[in-house]
């Protein structure tokens, strides 16, 4: 095998490990009755987490293959994008299910009158398109340009993913605020890498002393 | 009501009641002062030892199974610790719960500092099982050990002018790690009717399962009002105030319009972000369902006269 290929294979087994791994420590820990005092709470939390990290490393391809010229997120992004979207729906399935013991009036009620939760569903509801057209048939069907304007959603289903969590936490605001510098560095860097057309340039006229 | 027994410290909760209740015996039978080398807890409150290992069992039982030990102290809201449930029980080592005195002052005719040994004195002590439901969802059935908050309260003969309890956590950032960060405005203050602090029902906690309260439960001394949320339950008390005025606490300050000065525990008013319909009782388990919350959280027989004529959905 080429150099190349084997790399690339690494590249993809490693991407895969980091996609099913919080999944399989979740399951053995729900297993081994590790979880805390409160399980489901753990369980949702976690799964929500994940589901915004891999929303974000997704984010991080463009940016970093025009910072340093990586591509290899770029060429995963899909797997990235569709390991969130899982996330995501174990999220709301816990919650659904192990939570709310699909009571439907409370989850309704908890949707209509609850902003956090609307705007959580509202994300995972923009991540559908996402994931149902994350196929080569879907691209050509639907045209390359179509395609890519329908994924820019991924954004709006970030922010709002973003919202949902810091409006669940009570006071302390400190992880959703991690994540969402992470989230505006991401928007910058898309925008002002090097090589485009917004580079800024040096100021003219004198030097600090 | 059944009769209850007091239960050991250690792993008692997770064991057949039938099988710690009878190792209890045992243990009773020939502990004496064995106790003391058994829990090193108890060492530097040596006085302590005997009173909360023998305490007998106060009004307001419950049969309801109670939620296993390492969930009460290991499952805490006690941001002064740390925003996370699992970190007050990691971080509360730097707390000092001895020496310790309470002051008790404002509208009284008897300003008073109480010594926490005082307090601890066997003859005060008694033990209660209260259901505790915090405003987030879940619940926990705990066996305190204290005594009445009246009981204190009465020593310091309140001024007619005096309408509310005012109670104050410690505020030293030494000690308490978590006030380095302004998660909420230090030091954490909570506040009763004198109605309410007077209640029978309400109790100053000094321990629980059969110990000393542990630093993340709110050592030295702890309210317990279990009519109501969690978070009126204050910890690791320093002064209690008589006020004229309503005090201003700790979470009706940061959001007033998510924590009322009440709070009673009330499945007709929903918190904005969680339903107060059901409860998560803890311990349970993942498969377990939500149960229907009781208002007043089942305390509604002794303590709803309290609120007659009242709104409790504007006063929440």
């Amino acid at each position: 095998m080429r150099r190349g290929a084997l790399q690339a294979r690494l590249w993809a087994a490693g991407l895969w490990t980091l996609a099913l791994t919080p999944a399989l420590v979740l399951l053995a820990r729900a297993l081994g009755n590790r979880l805390g005092a409160n399980p489901i709470e753990e369980l949702t939390l976690e799964l929500g987490q994940w589901a915004l990290r891999f929303l974000l490393l997704t984010l991080a391809a463009t940016p970093l293959r025009r910072l340093t010229g990586w591509t290899v997120l770029l060429r995963h992004r899909r797997l990235l994008g569709l390991t969130a979207a899982s996330y995501a729906l174990l999220h709301l399935l816990v919650y659904a299910v192990l939570d709310q013991g699909l009571l439907w009036s409370q989850i309704v009620g908890d949707i209509l009158k609850r902003p956090f939760i609307t705007v959580g569903m509202a994300a995972f509801v923009l991540l559908l398109p996402l994931a149902a057209t994350s196929f080569d048939a879907a691209i050509r069907r639907l045209g390359a340009r179509r395609w890519q304007a329908l994924h820019r959603l991924v954004y709006v289903a970030t922010g709002l993913a973003l919202l949902h969590f810091w409006w669940k936490v009570k006071a302390d605001t400190a992880e959703p605020t991690i994540y969402l510098t992470v989230f505006a560095l991401l928007l910058v860097a898309r925008f002002v890498a090097p090589g485009h057309r917004f580079r800024r340039r040096p100021p003219a006229g004198r030097q600090p002393a | 009501m059944k009769r209850f027994r007091l239960s050991v410290p250690g792993a008692s909760a997770i064991t057949p009641r039938a099988v710690y209740q009878a190792r209890r015996q045992l243990l009773l039978a020939g502990a004496g002062a064995g106790l003391a080398l058994a829990w090193p807890g108890f060492a530097r409150s040596a006085s302590a030892v005997g009173p909360l290992a023998a305490v007998p069992r106060g009004p307001f039982g419950t049969d309801e199974a109670l939620t296993p030990r390492q969930f009460v102290t290991g499952y805490n809201n006690f941001y002064e610790f740390g925003t996370d449930k699992a970190d007050p029980a990691a971080n509360a080592h730097t707390l000092r719960p001895r020496p310790w005195q309470v002051q008790i002052d404002g509208a009284v005719s008897r300003p008073l500092t109480v010594d926490i040994e005082e307090l601890l004195q066997p003859k005060n002590l008694q033990e209660r099982i209260y259901r505790l439901r915090c405003v987030e969802g879940w619940s926990m059935v705990i066996p305190w050990i204290g005594l009445p908050l009246a009981d204190v309260l009465r020593r310091v003969e309140p001024l007619g002018s005096a309408k509310y309890v005012e109670f104050t956590t410690l505020h030293d950032p030494e000690q308490m790690p978590g006030q380095k960060r302004d998660v909420l405005p230090w030091p954490y203050v909570e506040g009763l009717r004198l109605d309410e602090a007077m209640h029978p029902l309400s109790f100053l906690a000094v321990g629980l399962y059969g110990d000393v309260l542990p630093n993340q439960n709110g050592a030295p001394l702890r309210l317990v009002v279990p009519w109501k949320y969690g978070f009126k339950s204050v910890k690791s008390i320093v002064r209690i105030r008589f006020a004229e005025q309503q005090p201003q606490t700790a979470w009706n300050v940061v959001a007033p319009q998510e924590y009322g000065f009440y709070a009673n525990v009330n499945p007709q008013v929903d918190h904005p972000r969680w339903s107060q319909a059901r409860e998560r009782r803890l311990g349970e388990g993942l498969l377990a369902s939500r149960r229907p919350t009781l208002p007043f959280n089942g305390y509604a027989e002794q303590v709803a006269s309290l609120y007659a004529g009242m709104d409790l959905r504007r006063d929440f």
